[in-house]
């Protein structure tokens, strides 16, 4: 806290905060801070204002306080929000509830376990598969201006998970592969140097993956780093509807899914 | 364990919460998605009704019967605002799925909205020229 403050701290604000302490053996329930008032201060500043001054039992996921790194996601006043970038002036003098990211299991307080989101990245393999393998020696993997716009938005994702706390088909079926997983399947699909498409379509076209969508469209609307997951998801129902009708027209043909239009 | 509401339970010490049935009420956004997804009924409804037209063609009075059935009558009140919705909400989300690239940059999604209600408008524009037409000729 700077030395130097502007402003008095005689305003205050309450927070409803959501807790569940398994070891306690307690039933989930929540509980009413107040925090001093600042006009600069965001919803994780009192978070950790309460954890600091009073009451040090309140567990929560933190890290750059900064919007970087997607850590601390939590539902304010039933919105998924970055704390870091929820500022009390848009709720000041309303009080602020607080909750774990929906839809996910809760571990404690305010953490949830994020444990099927990770595996659904690794299902749909979020990382570059080489169309080409090169030798160090034969230089880099060359790309234009114009190829890189294609993906470079789902680059943007944080993994945060607002967008599954926004989805109502994830918080339905919890086994849909989700809004980021899709983003981050179609930023590696729709990237000139990966050849990888083939061996995510299996899991990206399925029942459980683009075709479960039912365009909410709530997961761009959510999203802090406008990565439009919803538009991801859309495009690859494009593709794969393409790539069934080339299929039926020309069954000999090489097969080639992916979005390389 | 089940909590005293019954809207929790807890597997290995998790909590896993249960998605309110009225989730489609919390927020403005999934109403009109509800909406929208609703609305498929009324522009279904209107198909049957079309196809039943559609049967009559060759028999004049039972076409002309149906058409002016109080219940066909209501059905179009009713299933006019709703096509006109779902087409809207639709039109308006097709800058999301239609993406043309220019170079480095998206075509603009209101040309891709507005490319579809322009043909919205050519098509009606035309059947109701079509309608008046064939009217006059019997």
């Amino acid at each position: 806290m700077a030395a130097s403050e502007s402003q008095t701290a005689t305003e205050t604000m309450k927070l409803e905060v959501f807790r569940f302490l398994p070891d306690e053996g307690e039933l989930p329930n929540f509980q009413t801070y107040e925090v001093p008032y600042r006009d600069d201060w965001v919803v994780l500043d009192a978070l950790n204002y309460i954890k600091d001054e009073i009451d040090g039992t309140l567990s929560y996921r933190w890290s750059c306080r900064m919007g970087v790194c997607g850590s601390c996601g939590m539902m304010v006043n039933g919105e998924p929000k970055l704390t870091c970038s929820a500022f009390l002036r848009d709720y000041y003098p309303n009080q602020i509830k607080v909750e774990p990211l929906n839809y996910f299991p809760v571990i404690r307080d305010l953490i949830i376990n994020m444990d099927q989101f990770i595996d659904k990245l690794g299902e749909v393999k979020t990382w570059l598969i080489p169309a080409e393998e090169k030798s160090v020696d034969e230089g880099e993997y060359l790309q234009t201006p114009a190829q890189l716009a294609k993906y470079k938005q789902y680059t943007m994702c944080i993994n945060c998970m607002l967008c599954y706390s926004a989805c109502p088909v994830f918080g339905q079926h919890p086994d849909f592969l989700g809004p980021a997983a899709i983003a981050l399947g179609q930023r590696y699909n729709l990237d000139s140097r990966d050849g990888g498409a083939d061996e995510r379509a299996d899991v990206l076209f399925s029942n459980e993956g683009i075709w479960e969508c039912t365009f909410v469209g709530e997961c761009s609307e959510v999203c802090p780093k406008n990565v439009d997951p919803a538009g991801a998801i859309q495009m690859a129902k494009v593709t794969a509807t393409n790539d069934w009708f080339k299929g039926l027209l020309m069954p000999k043909g090489k097969k080639k899914s992916g979005g390389d239009q | 364990m089940t909590n005293r509401t019954g809207n929790t339970t807890t597997t290995e010490r998790q909590l896993i919460r249960k998605m309110p049935a009225n989730w489609w009420l919390k927020k403005p956004a999934y109403l009109r998605y509800m909406i929208r997804e609703m609305t498929c009924l009324f522009v279904g409804g209107y198909a049957m009704f079309l196809l039943m037209l559609a049967a009559r063609l060759d028999k004049p009075e039972a076409f002309a019967d149906l058409l002016a059935s109080p219940l066909a009558i209501a059905l179009q009140w009713i299933a006019l605002p709703m096509a006109i919705y779902h087409s809207v909400t639709w039109f308006n989300l097709t800058p999301k799925v239609l993406v043309i690239w220019r170079g480095e940059d998206k075509l603009p999604g209101f040309l891709i909205a507005g490319a579809h209600y322009a043909g919205w408008l050519a098509v009606s524009a035309g059947l109701i020229y079509f309608a008046m037409s064939g009217g006059t000729d019997g």
